[in-house]
């Protein structure tokens, strides 16, 4: 059996966020993205004290694995962000399109008040990848919107996380016997 | 075998009813190209060599009862995982965090932050050296105390493993009221979350030990 999970609490704020966390490429990079959005409750109400953490693929569709998301430091594409909300729920990240007929970020929520975290995607907008994705394929049609981040500048996408309500985000289940 | 996990919604723990998703959640079908049947991968020079000793993080000793506390992160078939990151954060020995939010009148330690990382070796384990944190109240009901317990956040080697918890300590009068541990609906399930006083590990004149493996979940390839 494995070890369950517990809420990551109110107080986590001095502990899990660090400053180069939302930082997954720098702002300088040439092919530097910066996403932003924000986690809201079932009322629509910001949560101040979330976490969001993303984990991808590079521009070339291979995965990580040299370490070197702590510490950046001129270190090669680690793939892994994180970013705690602000007072207005707001997060962050500043990142690469990673690569793939149909690129997205994987995207964990830990808050106060979730028990366990939520998982879900940030896919992105008029990749003609989207439609036979194999993920978002099996997301009932008229909440897949709710996986597709917003472009909002040439560089620049919006992806609000819902956890409750009309606009609920769409979770994955994250148990796997 | 049943999920061990609490559900999202769990009335009692007032922090969920606006926060639980409601929908059911989407099974994912994961091709074998999907990012989160990896996991991120952390290495040593990213951590200091301190990051597992809460108790040497300032110029002075912390006020509390020394612990070093062990384990090891195991697959679900019982196989150590080496090298993942396990990282911690608790209150002090009086039950304060150092937090900007916390309001519990009880005093901050000058000489204790709270925060700590390793690095799971290639037995699969961790260990940290701190002092036993406090219970303290919160604003979920009346008198409303948690047990005290230590906050650890775990990467596996698949993001699907990724788990954030908490580990408790043995015989705490606390456990039956309160709603976060209580949220668990399995007896055995939190049991798991209830770490085991260690006299093999105590230090003689100097630290008592506490023992707490973590199990992470199957991998969608192993279910």
């Amino acid at each position: 059996m494995s070890t369950p999970s517990q809420t990551v609490g109110p107080f986590f704020g001095y502990a899990l966020p660090y400053a180069d966390g939302p930082y997954v490429v720098p702002e300088w990079h040439p092919d530097s993205i910066r996403i932003r959005g924000r986690v809201l409750d079932g009322a629509g109400e910001p949560l101040p004290d979330a976490l969001v953490e993303i984990w991808q693929a590079d521009a070339d569709g291979n995965v990580a694995r040299g370490g070197g998301a702590l510490r950046r430091a001129g270190k090669d594409f680690s793939g892994f962000g994180r970013c705690g909300t602000d007072a207005a729920g707001n997060f962050w990240f500043s990142t690469i399109k990673p690569g793939g007929p149909a690129p997205y970020i994987a995207v964990l929520v830990f808050a106060r008040g979730l028990l366990k975290p939520v998982a879900t995607r940030i896919y992105f907008p008029g990749e003609p990848g989207n439609a036979t994705d194999p993920v978002l394929s099996a997301v009932p049609v008229d909440r897949r919107d709710t996986l597709v981040a917003v472009q909002e500048g040439e560089r620049s996408y919006r992806f609000d996380v819902h956890l409750r309500g009309e606009q609920e985000t769409v979770f994955f289940e994250r148990y796997f016997g | 075998m049943t999920d061990p996990n609490p559900p999202y919604l769990y009335p009692p723990y007032g922090s969920t009813p606006l926060r639980a998703p409601s929908r059911p959640l989407v099974m994912p079908s994961y091709g074998p190209d999907a990012i989160e049947l990896v996991s991120p991968v952390f290495g040593h020079e990213e951590l200091g060599l301190l990051d597992n000793d809460l108790t040497r993080q300032h110029s002075g000793d912390p006020i509390g009862e020394r612990i070093i506390v062990t384990g090891r992160v195991l697959d679900s078939g019982g196989r150590p995982v080496p090298n993942a990151l396990v990282e911690i954060w608790q209150a002090n020995a009086a039950g304060r965090y150092i937090h900007l939010r916390e309001q519990h009148p009880a005093p901050l330690d000058p000489n204790f932050t709270g925060a700590g990382r390793c690095l799971t070796d290639a037995d699969g384990r961790y260990r940290f050296v701190t002092v036993k944190p406090g219970a303290y109240p919160w604003g979920n009901h009346h008198n409303a105390w948690r047990p005290a317990h230590i906050h650890f956040s775990v990467f596996g080697t698949a993001f699907t493993q990724r788990l954030v918890t908490q580990m408790y300590f043995p015989g705490d009068p606390l456990f039956a009221y309160d709603p976060i541990f209580q949220s668990i609906p399995d007896e055995k399930a939190r049991e798991r979350l209830v770490s085991r006083f260690d006299i093999d590990t105590t230090v003689p004149d100097w630290s008592l030990a506490y023992q707490w493996d973590i199990v992470l979940g199957a991998t969608p390839t192993e279910a």
